[in-house]
Order: C-alpha cells, then sequence, then structure tokens
C-alpha cells in the first residue's frame, strides 16, 4: 500500500467515518420524512424496511470488520488494522439501530411483547444473545481497556465476535421465509472469511509472497 | 389493463382502500422473486393471456378450460376485502371477481369429493424466482369443498375496477379473506376436485409454522411472532387482529368443534 499510516490516521479514518455513518443518516432522514406525511425511501412497509436495513448494515459491517484480518495478513501490511475498531464499533451502532427500529418503531415500546418475543420466538432470542454479546466488546473497546486487561485477555475476550456473528447469521437465517439466497450468502462470506483464517491458508499466502517479493524487489 | 364492468356488492369493510399503488407493488409472489419489490418489477414477463386451467379429478366435465369460459365475465361483483397477511401486515382490497362456487357449479363436483387444490403455474422462462429453491414449486393450495363454497370464497379477475395486474395473480387467483394472504394463490394453471387433503406447499415447506387451514386467528401465535396484531399498510400504529379476520359470522361454523390450536 502506497498510502502512509499517518494519512490513513489523518484522512482516512475521517472518511471511512463518514462512509459508515452515510446507511444511518439515510434511515434517519427517510423517518423524519415518513413521519412528517413526505414521500420518503422506505417504502410501504417502512417498519419492515427499516428493521432489516440496519440489521443488512450490521451484518455487512461486522463481516467488513472480519475481513481486515485476512486482508492485513494478504497486503503484508497490518494498516488495515487501523480501521478495525472503528468498524466494530459501527457494527454495534447499527445493532443498537437496529434494536430502536424494532421495540420503539415496530413494537411501539410494546415491553410485554418484547419479553414474550425475546423469551418464545428463539429467532429474537438468537438475535438478542448476539447483540448483548457485542456490549462488553464495545465496552472494552479503548486503548485504556486493552491496557487494563493485558494484551492477552482482551484479544481472549474479542474472540466472542467468532461466536457473534454465527449468531447474527442465524437469526437472519430464521427471520426468512422459505430457503432463500440472502442469508446463504452472508454465511458464505463469514464461512470464507474464517478459512482464510486457518494456519494451513495462512501459510499457503505466505509462501506465495515470499515467491513474489524478489521479483518485486527487482522492479526499478 | 382493461376495465372490467362490475356490480358493486355489499362486502365492505369500511374505512379507507389501501392505494393501488401499495397493493400492485408490495406483493409476495415468490415465483418472480422474495423482495416484497421483486413481483412488481419481474411479472411482465408472465403471459397471461391465452390461460388455460386444467380442471381434472373428481368433476362431471374434466378439460383444458380457457380461463375466460370459467369466470362469468357478465356476473362480476367488486368485492372490499380485508386481506392479512401471515406476516403480520394487512390492506384493504377492491377486487372483482365471481363466487369461487360458481366456477365449481360449471365444472360440475361429483359426490364424493372433498377437497379442492389449486396449482400456480411454474414456467421457468416467465418466472425468474424459479431457479431457487424457496420452496417445492409448483406452489399448490388447498381448501375444503366446504370452505371453497362459502360465498365469502372468491376468484378474483381484476382489482381496482381494471383486469388483476401479472404481480397480484394475473389472470384468475383465489382470494379466501378469512385465511392468512398465502392460501389465496395466484395465477391458477389447474384445479383438482379429490377427497384426500392436498399438501400445500407452505405445509410441506414447514407444517409447524403453517398449517392446512391457516384461519387467521390472533389467539394462535406463528412460532416466530405474534398474530395479536398487525400493521395496515400506510399506518404506523399497529391493531388487533380479529378471529376469521372478522368474518367469523359468515365462516366461523365451518370450524364448529374443532380445536383451532390443533388445525392451525
Amino acid at each position: 500500500m502506497g498510502v502512509s499510516a499517518r494519512a490513513l490516521k489523518r484522512y482516512g479514518k475521517p472518511i471511512a467515518f463518514l462512509l459508515l455513518s452515510l446507511p444511518a443518516a439515510w434511515l434517519v432522514a427517510n423517518w423524519i420524512l415518513a413521519f412528517a406525511g413526505e414521500p420518503h425511501g422506505l417504502g410501504f412497509n417502512p417498519h419492515e424496511t427499516s428493521n432489516r436495513f440496519s440489521g443488512d448494515w450490521a451484518l455487512r459491517i461486522l463481516l467488513g470488520g472480519l475481513a481486515l484480518t485476512p486482508l492485513a495478513s494478504a497486503l503484508g501490511t497490518q494498516k488495515p488494522i487501523l480501521f478495525r475498531r472503528m468498524m466494530g464499533l459501527f457494527a454495534f451502532f447499527y445493532v443498537l439501530l437496529h434494536i430502536v427500529s424494532y421495540v420503539w418503531l415496530d413494537l411501539l415500546l410494546d415491553w410485554a411483547a418484547l419479553w414474550r418475543d425475546i423469551v418464545k420466538r428463539t429467532y429474537i432470542t438468537v438475535g438478542m444473545a448476539a447483540a448483548v454479546a457485542l456490549v462488553p466488546l464495545a465496552w472494552t473497546s479503548t486503548s485504556g481497556w486493552v491496557k487494563r486487561l493485558g494484551a492477552r485477555r482482551w484479544k481472549r475476550l474479542h474472540r466472542l465476535v467468532y461466536l457473534i456473528v454465527p449468531l447474527a447469521l442465524l437469526h437472519f437465517y430464521m427471520m426468512r421465509k422459505g430457503i432463500q439466497a440472502e442469508p446463504l450468502i452472508y454465511a458464505a462470506i463469514f464461512a470464507g472469511l474464517m478459512l482464510l483464517r486457518l494456519p494451513v491458508v495462512r501459510r499457503l499466502f505466505h509462501r506465495t509472497q515470499n515467491r513474489k517479493r524478489p521479483a518485486g524487489l527487482s522492479r526499478p | 389493463l382493461q376495465p372490467l364492468p362490475h356490480a358493486k356488492t355489499s362486502f365492505d369493510p369500511g374505512g379507507e382502500l389501501t392505494p393501488e399503488e401499495a397493493i400492485t407493488s408490495y406483493n409476495n409472489y415468490y415465483e418472480f422473486g422474495v423482495d416484497k419489490s421483486d413481483p412488481s418489477r419481474n411479472a411482465w414477463r408472465l403471459q397471461p393471456k391465452p390461460w388455460s386451467v386444467a380442471v381434472d379429478g373428481m368433476v362431471e366435465r374434466p378439460a383444458a378450460y380457457a380461463f375466460e369460459d370459467l369466470v362469468d365475465f357478465s356476473a362480476l361483483e367488486e368485492r372490499i376485502y380485508r386481506l392479512r397477511c401471515v406476516e403480520a401486515w394487512s390492506m384493504v382490497v377492491p377486487w372483482i371477481g365471481v363466487p369461487l362456487a360458481s366456477l365449481l357449479d360449471k365444472v360440475g363436483v361429483q359426490t364424493g369429493a372433498k377437497y379442492v387444490r389449486f396449482e400456480t403455474l411454474a414456467d421457468e422462462k416467465q418466472m425468474p424466482g424459479l431457479k431457487w429453491p424457496v420452496v417445492d414449486w409448483p406452489y399448490v393450495e388447498g381448501l375444503r369443498l366446504d370452505e371453497a363454497t362459502n360465498p365469502l370464497a372468491l376468484i378474483a379477475v381484476g382489482l381496482y375496477g381494471k383486469e388483476l395486474p401479472n404481480q397480484n395473480g394475473a389472470p384468475l387467483r383465489l382470494v379466501v379473506p378469512w385465511k392468512y394472504g398465502f392460501k389465496s394463490i395466484k395465477s391458477i394453471v389447474r384445479i383438482t376436485l379429490t377427497d384426500v387433503r392436498p399438501r400445500t406447499t407452505w405445509e410441506r415447506q414447514n407444517a409447524r409454522e403453517y398449517g392446512f387451514f391457516a384461519n387467521v386467528n390472533p389467539d394462535v401465535p406463528h412460532p416466530r411472532w405474534s398474530q395479536a396484531t398487525e400493521r395496515r399498510i400506510g399506518e404506523f400504529g399497529r391493531r388487533r387482529t380479529e378471529k376469521f379476520n372478522g368474518y367469523g359470522e359468515l365462516v366461523a361454523h365451518l370450524y364448529q368443534g374443532m380445536d383451532l390450536r390443533q388445525y392451525y
């Protein structure tokens, strides 16, 4: 990568922040239009659109975050890792939006109905479990917490994400009727990202990189 | 879409109709894709004319009928029905059609027939959604004969004064407003009278979640969500769902003595 880590920190991060905020900004703006009785982009069932949209983005950003490590080893640089915390926190933010959309806009703060859903409906239970498991990760996302826990324990804690994403994927698969492509595509991407983490696969990567390096060096 | 001359009827729940644009662009019709906007985008591929309906099984006059010969177009009536989807949203739709019973009279039901089985077209050239096995194609639905001959059961050929748009099930579809929307099968190509209960598509796909009867019932939750309330398309709040979608006076007697928790 030809971009310096400093440039990435100074310009890359604000740009990433802006890009990751766009879906949320779109969602909120359209809800405001909808409630004002103006034309909006949420379709004929705004609640359904909003639940799905926020959930889709939470999943996409989670998977995007999991792609950073394989990307880093493929590029042979740690620079992608600069964006990992931001992506994790944005994923958590979209999960919160997802829950606000469901509990406030859809269920209209009917807490009894929410509790019944959590207890009785497996796909809600699964989704809620994934959301709750994200809380300690968001909470301990600061450098201060890395120091306090020690890098090793912090890392072990944050491996929870390997449980959270499958739960979120299961939640997605269960809420669709019949056998639908979309949840399976997301699951396949997750499986691919996990495969890239296998030592065997990583060693393969390194070997090809080692083979490439001399050629790269000989370039003028 | 040609306008259809029709008689007004007293079937009208009152209140506002769901806008035509919502009825024709927010659809579940998986043969054209699983997103709500897919059918209105993809259903132009469907050729609703000419259209032949195979009528077979325990009938007096089995044949391949042109759909215009099955539906008496001089007897069309408008019926404004509530539609309650199993996904907990609802609409109010001004259908145009004839009672299903009039079709059954035309083909002659043999004694001993107990059920009517319906089948939707399954043609990959016209229906891009068939490439993906969301459910077992073709789509199959069924009614008990006494349900089918209930005056409320309608074969619709029109909507909002005109012919049915493809995404709404052109050229002819079933409308059984006291049942969840998936029972109201679209674009019918086969009607079979039989003495065995047909295995319907959603029952085959997941019998625990979708029963053969599928009567609208706020007291029997879907395993994945409550059916106690619904969202009327166009509204922000939730409404209480009525048993038999509010048509109990006309249909509750069909299920006397049946445990609706068991036969959901």
